[in-house]
């Protein structure tokens, strides 16, 4: 700014050449640099106001999932006494591992609350006091007997789950002064709430099992874990396929291939490719995958075989965009030190477009990631309680799980589905700091 | 960094995995350990939660419930019998003929039908916003495209209303505005069934074209208003939930589960007369209740571990029953004696016919 003031200043003091005087030059040359600036002005302010209006959605967008989803890491427990009575998961005391597992374990920690609220009486009552316990609370009971069968017979204090309707009390999710009927939870039952609050039992704790568990139908009960690991397993068959064949496909593209007719088709074919509707490629897969070469529904395999379809023409694009950016200096050097053509590409231009090929390969797998549409055809959208062990077995991805969440009439999965947001998009964030840091460790300016 | 032959080396593994997976991927087709499920979305909510509680007595693994639509899920199922297809079906609707003929020609022959219970479909408001009620016929007049006009009900004129008042001056004076299910979805052809088909009736001369003209019927009662008073909001019910609390003076369309959940927020709309509670749905007094069904592969009993006890979970007491955990989920139970022949029907793997 001050620069070309200053050089305004010096034009002015200039003797006038033309037959204007120099005051009229001088107030003309001021006047449009007046205009100038103020165009200038104008502009950087539109800039600005993008820029705002961008972050104000982005704080917006951010704000509610995080609102809505931060109490996801906290979840209600009830610190309860728990007698593993043998007359009840083990009447026979044959410690038979089948029995243990298939025992009923929620008489266990119903008995125990009963001891808390011993002036409780009645079908009517018991039954209501019992609907603040998860159903789900027993399981952890279960697998700890299965894991140590000598507990049978012992105490144990633990903290146990409670029904998604008393954690979203306790989180202040629920209206506590509405009408009765118009609750989920009677007033009894939050007098007994109360009661077993201010006793210091029942409180919020870290939410381990939201990263331990898969899907379940109680909220408190249900995790990310099986669409976390569905989604690394479909992410890790995508980049091992399509990172070699782009990166192959590129190279022979750009270095080898021919230029006529048929690599002109090939290549507006690939640009036309990275544009196509991604529940295409899910259509594709399922004729294809599912439908020819039978492969099973629901398989990370074949949500990864559909993604690598759905990624390729970017990593092509991007490999070959890596590629153009090395100084043809290079290539020549290199021909004329008497290398082969597969020498001057392997051993100088890709190792100098790897770390481009890289962050296309990564931001490819960042949409990927996201994606959801291709995965309802093959049959990723689904109810699925077990974690993954393998690409063979039935999965379902973290976008799936978001959209399958945000459908269920329950309370708590509103705010399970902003915690799964919130899971996707920190692992987005790992995947890109992942780019950036590979680019500028081995990227190379010239 | 700078080698070569990396990326060759690379495809040897590749090859390895995907020879792998190829043969795993027949073998895992050859013998499946978990009971697949497909179909409707409105009944995916109680499906899973049979399946997690089936899955929980250890006995067998949890099986897989897929959200596909009911029609789309009927296509899956009737494709053939084997362990690549499914076993049950969810759907919001009983099979059509057709679809029962498609199944048989493709070898599934026996179809095992088990009726669940009802899912109300409701009418609801904010309570922020002013409280009506609706008969049936309202609504048709309300969403329709096409209505009867008010001078010469024999002649059809475009929906000429705009507020509730002008449907009948009993109703208070608000903008027509309706927030309900779009046309992929099974909701809306309960919709379609259970309150326009109705409403239209009201009207003689339409309730005769039903057995007449049945295209024109159809055309009549389920082409609905384009002009923004009728608002698609998705498939998904909570969304439909969240906007009639940013907007009071709508009206939504949604299943009585959301109801149930969300009693704080919203009110259930009388429609004739009759208030959408858990009673009124199961004793059949609640005008506009469906029934769900899952439908089961006979071939597949036996075959697939478990199948006939995941059917025997889904009928239980403790499942279906008054008091079983369905009901907390805001499925409306069977009346008793029918449960008793579902339960008969299951154990005998009575097949269906139409």
């Amino acid at each position: 700014m001050n620069n070309t003031s200053d050089t305004a200043h010096n034009e002015a003091r200039e003797p006038a050449v033309l037959s204007r005087s120099a005051a009229e030059t001088q107030a003309l040359v001021e006047r449009s640099l007046r205009r100038r600036y103020r165009a200038e002005q104008r502009f950087q302010a539109y800039g600005m106001a993008a820029v705002l209006s961008g972050v104000v959605f982005v704080i917006f967008l951010f704000g509610t999932i995080l609102l809505q989803g931060i109490s996801v890491f906290q979840q209600s427990y009830v610190k309860l006494e728990i007698f593993y009575d043998p007359e009840v998961i083990d009447p026979t005391g044959e410690r038979d591992p089948d029995v243990l597992v298939t025992a009923n374990y929620q008489p266990l920690v119903r008995d125990a609350l009963r001891e808390r609220f011993p002036e409780v009486s009645g079908r009517r009552a018991t039954r209501e006091l019992y609907r603040i316990l998860s159903s789900a609370a027993s399981l952890d009971l279960q697998q700890r007997v299965v894991a140590n069968p000598l507990l049978i017979g012992q105490r144990e204090t633990r903290w146990v789950l409670v029904d998604d309707n008393v954690d979203m009390l306790l989180k202040g999710k629920v209206d506590r002064d509405a009408p009765e009927d118009a609750r989920r939870l009677s007033d009894e039952q939050v007098a007994w709430i109360d009661e077993l609050e201010a006793a210091g039992v029942l409180k919020l704790r870290f939410n381990r099992s939201f990263f331990s568990n898969g899907d379940s139908r109680d909220p408190e009960q249900a995790g990310v874990r099986g669409a976390l690991t569905g989604s690394l397993l479909t992410l890790l068959i995508t980049l091992l396929l399509s990172f070699p064949i782009g990166v192959g496909a590129a190279v022979y593209l750009e270095e080898f291939a021919p230029r006529n007719r048929l690599t002109d088709i090939i290549e507006v074919n690939i640009n036309n490719l990275a544009a196509v509707p991604s529940i295409v490629f899910g259509l594709l897969g399922l004729a294809v995958f599912i439908g020819f070469f039978g492969m099973p529904r629901s398989a990370p395999l074949v949500g990864g075989l559909v993604l690598t379809l759905l990624t390729l023409p970017t990593i092509i694009i991007a490999s070959r965009a890596a590629l153009k950016a090395v100084p043809p200096s290079i290539r020549e050097a290199a021909l004329g030190m008497g290398a082969s053509r597969l020498q001057m590409v392997g051993h100088h231009v890709l190792p100098l477009a790897l770390p481009g090929m890289l962050t296309g390969a990564i931001i490819g797998m960042a949409r990927a990631l996201g994606e959801s549409a291709p995965l309802l055809m093959i049959g990723m959208v689904a109810f699925i309680v077990d974690v993954p062990q393998g690409v063979m077995d039935p999965s379902t991805a973290l976008p799936v799980q978001v959209f399958l969440w945000s459908d269920l009439p329950e309370r708590g999965f509103v705010e399970r589905t902003s915690g799964a947001i919130i899971v996707l998009l920190l692992f987005l964030l790992v995947m890109n700091a992942t780019a950036v840091v590979l680019r500028n460790k081995f990227e190379k300016r010239w | 960094m700078n080698d070569a032959a990396r990326s060759p080396k690379l495809w040897l593994p590749l090859a390895a995995l995907l020879a792998v997976a190829g043969a795993s991927a027949v073998q895992a087709q050859a013998a499946r350990d978990f009971i697949n499920i497909v179909g409707s979305s409105t009944v995916y909510p109680f499906t899973t939660t049979v399946a997690e509680q089936f899955g929980r007595r250890g006995r067998f693994k949890t099986p897989k419930v897929e959200s596909t639509g009911t029609g789309g899920g009927i296509k899956l199922f009737c494709n053939g019998i084997g362990a690549q297809h499914p076993d049950v079906v969810n759907a919001s609707r009983r099979m059509k003929a057709a679809e029962l003929k498609d199944c048989a020609s493709k070898g599934v022959t026996e179809v095992v039908e088990v009726k669940v219970g009802f899912d109300g479909l409701t009418m609801g408001q904010s309570k922020k916003g002013k409280a009506f009620d609706l008969t049936r016929q309202q609504v048709y007049l309300a969403v329709a495209k096409q209505v009867p006009n008010p001078k010469n009900p024999s002649e059809l004129i475009a929906n000429p209303y705009q507020r509730w008042n002008q449907i009948d001056p009993k109703l208070p004076n608000l903008k027509i505005e309706v927030m309900g299910p779009p046309p992929t979805s099974g909701t809306r052809d309960s919709f379609h069934e259970l309150y326009l088909e109705e409403g239209c009736k009201a009207f003689d001369w339409i309730k005769a074209l039903e057995k007449a003209d049945s295209r024109r019927f159809k055309n009549i009662c389920h082409t609905i208003r384009e002009d923004g008073a009728y608002i698609e909001a998705g498939e998904n019910d909570n969304l439909i939930v969240q906007k009639l609390e940013a907007n009071p003076d709508t009206v939504g369309i949604f299943g009585f589960s959301f109801l149930e959940e969300n009693l704080d927020k919203l009110r259930g709309m009388k429609i004739e007369g009759v208030e959408p509670t858990f009673e009124s749905i199961a004793e059949g007094e609640f005008p506009a209740s469906r029934p769900l069904f899952i439908y089961a592969k006979k071939a597949h009993v036996g075959v697939i571990p478990g199948l006939q006890e995941f059917l025997n979970e889904y009928v239980s007491e403790r499942a279906a029953g008054e008091e079983g955990y369905l009901t907390d989920r805001g499925l409306v139970p069977l009346p008793e004696a029918e449960l008793a022949r579902m339960r008969a029907d299951v154990r005998n793997l009575k097949p269906f016919k139409l």
